[in-house]
């Protein structure tokens, strides 16, 4: 599993909608150390932004003391039919996206 | 099975009959006058009021339950699988009765810590000089949107035994062969945080053995759970893929229901399963709350020494109900609990420092007939919770199955002992 988002299928024009996405990632802090005494590198999200219909409208920046597996749930008003484009990059290249469709009525 | 009904007037009597023999000239007792109201006739209240009455058999102590039977939790998940009755989880109070405790079966509508009374539902108040609440648990529905009372009507809970229990049975005997049973789990802290698990299992034992094309689904607000590693083998031994889980970062964590179309609705995804046995998020009894020992939790934060409230004076709460730490909310700690309270309440009426309680804890799981493991847990004091302390054991992940066979009688043994020592 990558991530999950919950995107209503349907809203009417102007109504103000909730979106929540979840990605599985173990957000190493950076700041641990092994029982021999290494240190555990860091390996963190370190971005995540969400596109409506090719427009940014919500964009967050994660830091090590961000729980593993980030829960992001914010709003946005539903304006026309289309998609959600969602992308979480971080350390070691990493970087995963998702998208949803909206029927906006 | 029934308790001998308790009027007002045998109420009131008991308790001059008593107050008579207190009246006996003794330096201990005039500094204090041994009144103890015990609210809550469960595995707390019960094991707290027997052990007041034999460590000081002067001492009045008073029990007050509405329900002249108890049902027990520990072994329900038993009966919703068919395994066993329901008769065999239930327990009167004539032995405490017997005992010398008095027995009043009633509702607490008020208590009044100003005062040091407590009010019963038929008019009665009862003064204390200490007074130990042990109501267990309520249900949050606030913190579940679609859920209250009536929706666990069509979608039990079965986290109060009794009725509930019954329900659930009945649901999935009805249930036709390859339906889905989902469980929903709230969050911590609830009581017995492994008892989703053991039943999930026993619902697979049932469905294994009548509905093999049926499914469990677990939908969960949590990530790791109790003795996890141990069930999760287990389920992959008995049941193959039978049970699906889905975690919190999986997106398990129910957030509302909706009673009318008995769909289940997680931050990411509905179900409507076949059965659905919602466990819906918990704080103290009630009576916790209304008295104002429960603080914005829910729950009630305690002096781990005495047990005493923190939010109000000479009031004591035990089991599910208080803020205990890393020691689970479970029969066996509520019992553990309820006999260091008495004995921190003996020590306070003698004027001695109540010795600082080294409680144990130990929960069975039962996945299959014949196929347990367990956790048992040593605890202390730090600080204003009990913190797990050394001493503590959990069943080997790999063992042969005579060793499962053997913790799953000695469970059942754990049950009779726990059982006879609280009520019989």
């Amino acid at each position: 599993m990558a991530a999950l988002i919950n995107v209503p299928a349907k809203a009417k024009r102007g109504d103000i909608i909730e979106i929540r996405t979840l990605t599985s990632h173990i957000m190493e802090t950076g700041f641990r150390h092994t029982v021999e005494g290494a240190l555990v590198p860091r390996d963190i999200i370190t971005s995540f932004t969400c596109r409506y219909n090719g427009t940014e409208i919500f964009r967050a920046d994660l830091f090590p003391a961000i729980a593993a597996n980030p829960y992001l749930s914010f709003f946005t008003i539903a304006k026309e039919s289309g998609k959600f484009e969602f992308e979480w990059t971080g350390d070691n290249g990493y970087s995963t996206t998702a998208s949803a469709s909206i029927t906006v009525e | 099975m029934t308790s001998r009904p308790m009027t007002r007037r045998t109420a009131v009597l008991g308790i001059t009959a008593a107050a008579a023999t207190l009246a006996r000239p003794s330096i201990l007792r005039a500094q204090s006058t041994g009144r103890v109201v015990v609210v809550g006739g469960g595995f707390g209240g019960a094991a707290c009021a027997r052990a007041l009455k034999r460590a000081q058999g002067d001492l009045q102590v008073i029990l007050i339950e509405p329900n002249a039977v108890i049902t027990s939790c520990p072994f329900s998940n038993e009966v919703i699988a068919g395994l066993r009755d329901i008769e065999a989880q239930q327990f009167g109070h004539d032995r405490l009765a017997a005992d010398g405790i008095t027995v009043i079966g009633q509702a607490v509508t008020t208590i009044e810590p100003q005062q040091r009374s407590v009010l019963t539902a038929d008019g009665v108040a009862l003064p204390y000089d200490r007074l130990v609440l042990s109501p267990g648990i309520d249900f949050h529905f606030e913190a579940l949107p679609g859920y209250d009372e009536a929706a666990s009507e069509k979608m039990p809970h079965a986290w109060k035994a009794g009725a509930q229990t019954l329900l659930l049975r009945r649901q999935l005997e009805a249930m036709d062969d390859g339906g889905t049973v989902a469980i929903a789990v709230p969050a911590n802290p609830s009581r017995c945080p492994p008892a989703p698990y053991e039943r999930a299992s026993l619902i697979a034992h049932y469905l294994k053995t009548k509905k093999p094309r049926s499914k469990v689904l677990v939908l969960d607000a949590k990530d790791n759970f109790s003795q996890q590693r141990l069930f999760e083998k287990a389920w992959k031994e008995l049941y193959g893929d039978m049970i699906e889980r889905i975690g919190l970062s999986q997106g398990g964590r129910v957030t509302s229901v909706d009673p009318s179309t008995r769909t289940i609705i997680t931050e990411f995804g509905n179900y409507t399963p076949d059965v659905a046995n919602v466990i819906p998020p918990q704080r103290a009894g009630r009576i916790a709350e209304i008295t104002g020992a429960a603080d914005s939790t829910g729950w009630c934060p305690i002096d781990p020494t005495t047990f005493e409230s923190k939010l109000v004076k000479n009031i004591h709460v035990i089991g599910d109900a208080c803020l205990g730490g890393g020691i689970p909310k479970s029969a066996s700690a509520a019992s553990a609990q309820g006999k260091a309270c008495a004995a921190a309440i003996v020590a306070m009426f003698a004027g001695r420092a109540p010795d600082t309680p080294r409680l144990t804890g130990v929960c069975y799981n039962t996945v299959a007939p014949g196929y347990g493991f367990s956790l048992a847990g040593n605890y202390q004091p730090r600080g204003d919770i009990f913190a797990e302390i050394e001493g503590g054991a959990t069943s080997p992940l790999d063992a042969p199955r005579e060793l499962r066979a053997r913790e799953a009688d000695e469970a059942e043994r754990w049950f009779q002992t726990i059982t006879a020592d609280t009520f019989g």
